[in-house]
């Protein structure tokens, strides 16, 4: 078999053989002579802890001169272990493909977060940059020793540290330290996840002298992709395995009050794990536990969810009383403008439930042998995981070891933070290792979702036309029903389903801009649950969690506000917005996509098939978005077609330009098909869109014809995010474009065709 | 009750205990270790768990194993190596195509039959034969831009 380069990324296949125990080739002995009093001090034969103030926690030079790097994150298939190679080898200055990362193992990396709200470079490239540029450091001070030259006269090549041109002295990394550890302690500032920083006394490099990062260089890992090598968290298997399926009831909230396990007696290895409202099969076969879950006798107990006719839905926010409201801009004297307003413009907007709907359902793996539990997991944040199977199973963190491995698409708090916490309940129950992996009704029915909501915006104007005074306020369902990790069991289903104290989590957002107007109110209200425990519209993150609802109307809004002055949308925006980096936002994406100012909508409205052009701009601090949409409209089929989307984007220093054009297009396609077709379906018993016809997603033939990106590197600017900012303007866009083609303004998600024909009839 | 059958994949022809009712995706995943095709939905709708029968695109996820019959199986990982691609393979790894990448199976074992019997499509004729598979993860633009730059290569 023809070996796969996988350098950057330890390949999946490599830990599986491991059976989990994760061999990385740091530690190896080798012949060492310390030379002098720096090695003693700096360098150790054992691994010190794996603590977030070590550099050895980050960054290890391996005995043949690669260097690994520890990233508490993970890279859901948008190449972001490529950008942390990239820094980590700027600053250490080795090759980029002697860099290998290492990513997401709870028995290798510290916690950095995991995947989440697109800071895998602005925090975790920060981190592990600061800890490469300290490695180097400590390398040119232990060379300097070794070679008895003064550092300041030393440079790096290729893992070279030597004398300059002539290299008359020289010793390569690998010589000084290779396969021994950093014993280093770092300034860490005491807080894990996202926020952790952990820098040493290095100063990283100039910008101006960067050689790989900012250069183009692909994933390796898409080979073993294509070649069909390439394993995800749902191919772990592990000697005395059984297959695991979770049962679900009809009507949400009902619990089973009688279990007949002599109806699945005739399935091979069949099982049935049931405690209060978690219920589950196990079988040695994967399709004999699929059967044993459909067959398995249940008497259920009577529920009546206090769910609304989906119809009802944002009546029901607009009516039910506010649990919690925060103001969080309050500038000038709004009520005392809008009194003095020549006119006042106003409108409401409506988002829907919206799922993960993952391309598979989420599965995990977990094996306990005696007090130690290996957990095998898709999901995004798996040192938070550990701490959740952990605490679900009575163990202290330490006992549990989680490996990620990618799962079938990952874009928030899906259904893999519940498989994981299901699994662990299995294992233990059964006393065997489980692999479980939910059906496609269990994915898409009953993760976390993306919350309802409406949003309410008003303009004052004075006679002159100039915009005095504006309020946006949110009222919906908070954002995090269940957090956006899994460590703590009452915001998972295991949890809330064996009778853990809930505790919902609260709050919602403002819109990101810049809009300067004199008067200004920005809020939130959120409303209750409506099923408090176990609900399969209990809420969480999706990706850019809430940017899209509130942007989708305050993007929306805007272009309400220009076309009501009879103000072109474009010149609109650059007459109130103040920050400059989104002023040259605006004006990149309006020049790229040819913008010809006029106000919309356009002037001849007539013919069943229109076309128009909609533009929206968004910060999601500090990154900057603008777009255009081109639509066309079919006034008979009611059918959107978004033909091209232009892309102005702002997130400071670029590390990997075709990297980050790929996460762009991909994220504004997934934000094409949650505008025009995504909305979770339900009736008074239940959610009723589960599979793939009942929560439809953009096909490939609606595909736009093209995705233009113009990328604005700032290197000045520390790098941030992109997974997730060009996400939330595109709904506006796309409405924005709608109304430019047919001069009717749709104000609800989603713009599905028979949504869109009743709003033109 | 398991019976007999006799599963040829990727050239090579295994004997398999198996319900006759077992679909087909299982068979390959849990008897055969061939990961690549996936569980997506199976319900036919997604294209995860597509392989070829006898060069046609099936969804395993809801083919009996007792169906097969005589028939020839190709997975993703028959359809080419990396000293022996497949273009498709090729303008994939050109492209950048995946992220996630657990769809993968059905856009290339699609493709794959799609471009053998259609030189020179068009691009409204690619997204005819591609429509109705799943991509969560928004890759559209990128299958589309690589499999033209495969239907190229392939004449």
């Amino acid at each position: 078999m023809t070996t796969i380069e996988t350098r950057n990324r330890l390949s999946r296949r490599a830990l599986l053989r491991s059976g989990g125990a994760l061999v990385v080739s740091i530690g190896a002995s080798m012949p060492f002579d310390p030379a002098g009093a720096a090695q003693d001090r700096l360098v150790t034969g054992a691994k010190p802890a794996l603590t977030p103030d070590q550099l050895s926690s980050y960054i290890a030079v391996n005995a043949d001169g690669t260097v690994s790097a520890f990233y508490g994150k993970i890279d859901g298939g948008q190449g972001l272990h490529v950008a942390i190679a990239q820094m980590v080898a700027e600053e250490l200055d080795v090759p980029f493909k002697a860099v290998q990362v290492v990513m997401g193992d709870t028995g290798t990396t510290v916690n950095q977060g995991g995947a989440s709200g697109a800071t895998g470079i602005q925090e975790g490239g920060k981190q592990l940059r600061a800890a490469a540029a300290e490695a180097r450091r400590i390398l040119v001070e232990l060379a300097a020793e070794q070679l008895n030259v003064p550092a300041e006269q030393l440079a790096v090549d290729g893992g070279v540290v030597h004398t300059g041109t002539e290299m008359a002295k020289s010793v390569s990394y690998a010589d000084l330290v290779g396969g021994r550890y950093f014993n280093v302690a770092l300034a860490w500032n005491g807080k894990i996840g996202n926020p952790l920083y952990a820098p040493g006394k290095a100063k990283p490099k100039d910008p101006k002298d960067y050689k790989i990062v900012g250069q183009p260089i692909k994933r390796e890992d898409v080979a073993p992709l294509v070649f069909a090598r390439q394993d995800f968290c749902t191919d772990v298997k592990v000697p005395g395995m059984v297959h695991g399926r979770m049962i679900r009831p009809a009507i949400a909230g009902a619990v089973p009050v009688a279990v007949d396990e002599s109806s699945i007696k005739h399935i091979p290895g069949a099982q049935a794990v049931w405690n209060q409202g978690f219920l589950g099969v196990v079988a040695d076969k994967e399709w004999d536990a699929i059967k044993a879950a459909r067959e398995l006798k249940v008497t259920w107990s009577n529920a009546a969810p206090p769910f609304p006719e989906q119809a009802l839905l944002h009546d029901h926010i607009r009516k039910a009383p506010v649990r919690k409201r925060e103001v969080a801009e309050q500038t000038g004297n709004v009520d005392e403008a809008f009194k003095g307003a020549d006119r006042i413009i106003e409108a409401e907007y409506e988002w829907p439930f919206q799922s993960h709907a993952s391309m598979g359902p989420a599965c995990a793996v977990v094996d306990i042998k005696g007090e130690q539990v290996t957990l095998w997991t898709g999901s995004q944040k798996p040192h938070f995981t550990r701490d959740g199977v952990a605490a679900i199973l009575g163990l202290p963190p330490e006992k549990v070891r989680a490996i990620w491995i990618p799962g079938p698409g990952s874009y928030g708090r899906n259904d893999a933070g519940d498989a994981a916490m299901d699994a662990a309940l299995l294992a233990k129950a059964v006393g065997k290792p489980v692999r479980l992996q939910y059906m496609r009704d269990q994915g898409t029915g009953w993760d976390p979702k993306g919350p309802a909501s409406i949003h309410r915006a008003r303009a004052a104007i004075d006679a002159a036309g100039k915009v005095i005074a504006y309020e946006f306020g949110s009222k919906a369902f908070p954002r995090v029903d269940v957090n956006s990790n899994e460590s703590k069991p009452h915001d998972t289903l295991a949890g809330q389903l064996t009778g853990v104290a809930l505790h919902s989590g609260d709050g919602f957002a403002v819109p990101e801009d810049s809009y300067g107007f004199a008067n200004k109110r920005t809020y939130w209200e959120t409303v209750a649950p409506l099923l408090d425990r176990g609900s399969p519209l209990r809420t969480s993150h999706l990706r850019d969690p809430i940017g899209p609802q509130v942007h989708f109307a305050s993007e929306s809004f805007m272009d309400e506000v220009a076309a009501a002055l009879k103000l072109d949308p474009v010149a609109f925006r650059l007459q109130y917005v103040t920050d400059a980096r989104d002023i040259a936002v605006i004006k990149a994406a309006a020049e790229k996509a040819g913008w010809q100012p006029r106000v919309s909508p356009r002037r001849d409205l007539s013919g069943l098939k229109v076309s128009g052009r909609g533009f929206a701009y968004v910060q999601r601090h500090p990154t900057r978005v603008a777009m255009v949409a081109e639509v066309d409209v079919d006034r008979s089929t009611g059918k959107v077609w978004v033909r091209k989307f232009t892309v102005a984007h702002d997130c400071g220093q670029i590390i990997n330009p075709d990297g980050l054009r790929q996460v762009i297009e991909g994220g504004v396609v997934q934000a094409i098909s949650r505008t025009l077709w995504e909305e979770v379906r339900f009736n008074t018993k239940n959610v009723t869109s589960v599979d793939w016809e009942s929560y439809p997603i953009l096909d490939i033939a609606e595909a736009p014809e093209s995705i233009d990106v113009v990328l604005i590197d700032r290197p000045e600017i520390p790098p941030s995010g992109a997974g997730e900012p060009p996400i939330r303007p595109v709904a506006a866009a796309i409405a924005n474009a709608v109304f430019d083609a047919t001069g009717v303004r749709i104000r609800r998600v989603p713009f599905s065709p028979d949504n869109v024909k009743a709003a033109l009839s | 009750m398991s019976e007999k059958f006799s599963l040829t994949v990727n050239g090579s022809t295994h004997s398999i205990a198996a319900d006759p009712d077992t679909p087909l995706l299982y068979v390959l995943r849990d008897d055969l270790g061939l990961n690549n095709p996936r569980f997506g939905c199976g319900l036919a709708q997604c294209g995860a768990c597509t392989v070829h029968l006898d060069g046609q695109p099936i969804s395993s996820c809801v083919t009996p194993i007792s169906a097969v019959g005589n028939g020839k199986i190709t997975t993703l990982a028959g359809l080419g190596t990396p000293d022996n691609p497949h273009p498709l393979q090729t303008a994939y790894i050109e492209e950048q195509v995946p992220q996630c990448g657990y769809c993968i199976n059905g856009w290339l074992m699609t493709a794959a039959a799609f471009l053998r019997d259609n030189k020179k499509p068009t691009e409204a004729q690619i997204k005819d034969a591609l429509s109705g598979l799943k991509c969560r993860c928004g890759t559209h633009v990128a299958i589309l831009r690589a499999v033209k730059r495969a239907a190229t290569m392939m004449g």
